[in-house]
Formats: C-alpha cells, structure tokens, sequence
C-alpha cells in the first residue's frame, strides 16, 4: 500500500454560464484588473488516498468524482496524484 | 393516504409538510428520520425543503446517500408516488431519478418570494384537480434553483410533456423577467418518464390554507390523495 496525496479540482462545465464567475470577474473590472477574463469559480478537494499503486490510486478518485465529489451534468474534475 | 415525510438534518419544511396533509387534508402523516430505512407502508413519500447537510458540496448531493433513500428509490420503481419540493427535487436530481442539476439562481442572490407558476400538465398523479394553464401563486424559497440539463435532454422533455410547472407572468405568459432563477426555459418543476416522481422548486405546502394568503398548493395534495385513493380502490 502506497499513500497518495489527491487533488481533486471541480469546476463548472466549460460552456456553462457561472454566474459566480462572472460576479468575480465584475468585482475585479470594479477594482481596476481589467485584464481578467473568463473567471471561472470552483472547488478543490484534497484528501490523502491509500492505495495498491498509482492505476488504483486514479481509478478509484475517478470512481469518487463520478459518484459525489462532481456532478457530471453541470461540473468538470481533474484529478493531480502525488506520492505522500 | 398514508404519507411519509423524510426529514434530513437541515431539513425546514417538513413541518409544513406535515401539517398540509396532518391538517389540512385530515391525512394520516409520519416523520421517517434519513437513518431509518423502512418508509412503514407509506402511499406517498415526499422529500421536503431545506438545506439537508448544510447543502454542502452540493445541494442535495450527500442527502441522497442517507440510508432511507435506498427505500424511496424502490419504492418509486415500484410506481409509488415521490414528491420532491426544492432541496427534494435538488435531492432527487442528485440521485438521479430525475435528470438535470439544480445550480445557483443566476442573480445569485436568495429568492424567497411569491412567483407565478403555469400548470403545463394537468393530468399527473400530482396535478389532475388542476386546470390545464392554470396560473398559480406559489412562493420559492431558493439559492439553487436554477435548473440546468444538457440541450438533448431539455428537448426531450418537452418534447414527452414532461415540465409540469413553468414560471410565468401572473397571466401565463413565459418572460425571462418571470424567470427567477434563471432556469432553462422557464422549468419549474418535472417529472419522471413513468409520471411517479415529480420534483418541483415552489413550495406548494406553503399556500394550502386562505390564512397563508392562497390556497393554490392545495390542489396538489388532493389531486395526489384522490389517485392514492383511486389506486387502492382499484387494488381492492
């Protein structure tokens, strides 16, 4: 067993509206950065995962992000392993 | 009728729904807590408002994971009837039983007002002491109830007559300023392919006595109690 340490990034579906982004990215116009664009708002989940190997590791945050930790109608997840 | 209400930690609308069938319609109704996993012969389960685990992660998204809901789900396979109102329909959603997500209202703020919505179908388990196009005055109490489907998905819909509630102007027609939320096209509320699980974000039990100002929920209940009546005659 190998202990991982997982990121698990959620954000809202490319080419959905994100009314939280676009609130942000107002916010930061107001502010005078008007060079932001296309803010996007998510989530980041970490956790530490232990596991067989790295193909078990990915399988099974994959398997969670799937299951809870997005929804696959509305958000996108990437998933960054590392060693512990 | 026998209705059992679910309550979830964060749960704030079972009490009024309770009390829509307790009192209201002189129904017999029940509390089941999430943890317990019999509905105890319930004729029609309803999963109530709120914020069911503080809506963390998303709302609805760990409620659907409480042990009860394993017996809603076959119960609703078994063609019992499951009502979900806001964080019940953001809860059914998430379980898949109904397809689409519930996201935040584009306005992003908290809409807790009375809205109008148009009764698209009026021959549901849930809605037939309804007028095909009736205007209801109903309120909406939500900060994720902006409902989201991929296009395929929406166009089906529509297209099996399966959106039951619409937001519109107090005289029915559908405006992006009746909008509250920002849902696509106007949804309000829907309803599964078998027609047993309908989810909606209004609050009907909350317009069911004149004392509340309206009465426009009401037929809600009672369209669902004379089809569990008619059902069981049936069975008999």
């Amino acid at each position: 067993m190998k202990q991982y340490k997982v990121e698990v990034r959620v954000t809202p579906r490319e080419g959905l509206l994100d009314p939280q982004g676009k609130a942000v990215e107002h916010a930061l116009h107001q502010l005078d950065f008007s060079g932001a664009e296309r803010v996007r708002v998510g989530k980041l989940v970490h956790f530490l995962l232990h596991a067989d190997g790295d193909d078990d590791a990915r399988a099974r945050a994959d398997d969670m992000c799937r299951k809870l930790l997005a929804n696959p109608v509305t958000e996108d997840y990437t998933i960054t392993l590392s060693v512990d | 009728m026998r209705a059992a209400v679910i309550t979830f930690p964060g749960s704030n609308c079972d009490y009024d729904c309770y009390k829509a069938i307790r009192s209201v319609l002189n129904e017999p109704a029940e509390y089941i807590w999430h943890r317990e996993t019999d509905l105890h012969d319930a004729d029609v389960v309803i999963l109530p408002g709120g914020f069911s685990y503080g809506d963390y992660l998303r709302a609805g998204a760990i409620a659907r994971f409480s042990p009860i809901m394993s017996a809603v789900r076959r119960f609703a396979d078994a063609g019992g009837p499951v009502l979900g109102i806001c964080n019940g329909f953001q809860i059914l959603c998430e379980a898949g039983m109904l397809p689409g997500a519930l996201v935040r209202n584009v306005s992003l703020q908290f809409r807790g007002i009375p809205v109008h919505v148009r009764v698209e179908r009026a021959d549901t388990l849930f809605t037939d002491r309804y007028e095909p196009g009736q205007v209801l005055r109903i309120p909406i109490a939500h900060g994720e109830g902006n409902y989201l489907a991929d296009e395929e998905t929406v166009t089906r819909l529509e297209d099996e007559g399966r959106v039951v509630f619409r937001y519109v102007e107090p005289d029915g027609r559908v405006t992006e300023a009746a909008n509250p939320n920002g849902s696509t096209r106007n949804i309000a509320g829907i309803i599964n392919e078998a027609g047993n699980v309908l989810g909606l974000m209004p609050h009907p039990e909350r317009v069911v006595e004149a004392v509340l100002g309206s009465t426009d929920g009401l037929a809600l209940f009672e369209s669902l109690r004379a089809n569990v009546h008619a059902g069981a005659a049936r069975e008999a």
